[in-house]
Parts: structure tokens; sequence; C-alpha cells
């Protein structure tokens, strides 16, 4: 991948989205082993059941591990300063998720290159599932 | 500045999850504010190669420095780097991950994830041992109590004290 630079970067500029495959069950018993997350709500459906789900839904961090992605896909994972997210909406079965990023800031601060980007995941209709930014050193 | 908590709980309400009506809380599953404060046990991870090759299975990653020991070298890691999120992870390597919701008296079933931050000070890679260091920073409640929220913050260090990340996570908790 091409280095992104400070210069060339303007507010409004998006990042190449990603959208990932349908949410399965497999997704979430490969997510809860991978991410030590053994929450049975998100693989046992009769423990979802049993606490008024009528199915198990996907962990929210397995979308912030694709929101990731996105990231990690534009910079290198050491030029992310933060990175946040409000869980907005459930992920249910079968969605796919798409990542989208738009640069909303470019700032200086202590000596760094920053810009701010707004980020976003978004199921099945475009609901929005997480919202939130990161902050972005740039050379 | 946090934003607005859990805008997109109608959906929880949507599914039943979460009672609109507000006046069947009773005092007693309220979780007790002395808990605010509260410090779990340091904890320590290490960080493998193997768990690292699965995560990024398990979330679609193909950039194959997440998978490949000789591309993360070139890219000058000194091994596999920790994705930016595995770092909530190892927080759940311990004997009880729901320690924290156990001590509060927190069901595990009726939480949901409400927001999580991650500010970092230098990327984690395989055969790092990190240390983890959390507390209760804040319990508040909405809706009459039919929501509590916990705000658990973390600071991970790594074995020269050396700070690597902070974690906020906002927990919810679905009373009503």
């Amino acid at each position: 991948m091409s280095p992104v630079i400070f210069e060339s970067v303007s507010v409004g500029n998006t990042l190449p989205e990603l959208v990932t495959k349908p949410i399965s069950r497999t997704t979430l018993a490969l997510y809860a082993g991978a991410s030590g997350d053994h929450n049975p709500i998100h693989i046992d459906i009769d423990f979802a059941r049993g606490h008024g789900m009528p199915d198990v839904f996907a962990h929210g961090m397995l979308s912030m591990a694709y929101l990731a992605r996105l990231l990690t896909g534009w910079v290198p994972q050491d030029q992310i300063k933060t990175f946040h997210v409000r869980f907005a909406a459930i992920t249910q079965l079968g969605e796919r998720i798409r990542c989208t990023g738009e640069v909303i800031e470019k700032l200086e601060r202590d000596g760094e290159q920053l810009v701010r980007l707004d980020i976003q995941a978004s199921g099945k209709d475009g609901e929005v599932k997480l919202a939130g930014d990161a902050l972005i050193v740039l050379p | 500045m946090m934003p607005p908590i859990c805008e997109g709980l109608q959906q929880a309400s949507r599914w039943g999850m979460i009672s609109t009506k507000s006046n069947q809380r009773t005092p007693e599953i309220m979780i007790d504010r002395k808990h605010i404060g509260l410090e779990l046990p340091p904890h320590t991870a290490k960080v493998e190669k193997g768990r690292l090759k699965f995560f990024a299975k398990a979330t679609g990653q193909t950039d194959p420095i997440y998978t490949d020991e000789d591309a993360a070298i070139a890219a000058g890691y000194p091994s596999l780097p920790a994705p930016p999120t595995f770092l909530f992870c190892l927080d759940m390597e311990v004997p009880n991950p729901f320690e924290m919701l156990d001590r509060l008296g927190v069901e595990l079933g009726k939480i949901l994830h409400g927001e999580q931050t991650f500010t970092y000070h230098r990327t984690v890679c395989a055969g790092d041992k990190i240390i983890y260091r959390s507390r209760v920073a804040d319990i508040f409640d909405k809706k009459d109590g039919a929501l509590e929220f916990i705000i658990k913050e973390t600071a991970v260090t790594d074995e020269d004290d050396r700070k690597v990340a902070d974690l906020k996570s906002v927990i919810v908790v679905r009373n009503a």
C-alpha cells in the first residue's frame, strides 16, 4: 500500500470501504474462540432464548475488529493513536458489515500531524451498528 | 468527553430486551455504588503467535503482516503485531473473565457493550508480556434505573512498566 501523506489528505476524503461476508454461526464460534469472549449469548441459542433474545447475535467487538481492518488497510497500525466506537445496534446472523471512514479534521498537536476520522459499521438496510472516531498520525 | 451512550438501545427495546415501562424497578437489583473505584487484581498476559493467527482468521484479516512473521518483520515489527482490538481479548485471559460482573452482582445475560475506546502508546507484538490493571471508574443509571452503566478503565503496560495502551469500556446493564 502506498503511504498516506498528511499533505495529500483533505477533509472529506473517504477510506476504501470494507464489506464482510454474511455473519454466520461459524463466524461467531470462531470469534468466540479467537477472542476469548465466551459469553454464551453469542454462541448458545438456548442461553440467548433464556435471556429474552430470539437467537444468538454477533459480538460487538467482532465488528470493531472489522473497523480495525478498515484502519490498518489505510495506514500502518502504529499510526493509530485512538480508536473509539459506540455500539448502536445489535448485529444479527446473516448480516454483512460495511465499514466506512471519512476524514473530518486535520490537526497538528505536540509536533505530530494528525487526522480525525469518522468511522461507521453498518448492516442490513444501512442500519448503523457501530459509530465512532479514530485519531491517526500521518507523516 | 463521552458522546451520548447507546442511542441505538431502541434496537434492544424492539427486541424486547428492555421494557419501556420504567416503574417496575426494585432498588435491590441496582448495583451498589460502593463499587465505584473498585480495583481488579492485575494480571499478566502473553501475546502468542498462534492465537494471533487464529484471531486474523476469525476476523477475516488477510494482510500477511498479521499471519506471516517474515512479512511482519519486513514491515518493521519484531514479530506478528497484535491487531488494534486484540488487547481487549487478552484482558479475558484470567480464570474468571467476568469477575468484575460477579463482584458487582451483575448477571452476564443482562449486559450489552455500550462503548469501547482504545488509546495506543505502542504496538504490541507476539512474544510480549503485558500487564492489565483495571478499575471500576463509575457506575450510574438512566431511565429510572432500567439501564445501569458501568465504566471500566484498564491501563496496559509492558514488563518494563512502559505504557502500552489505555482501554475504556462502557457496559450497559438491562434491569427492567
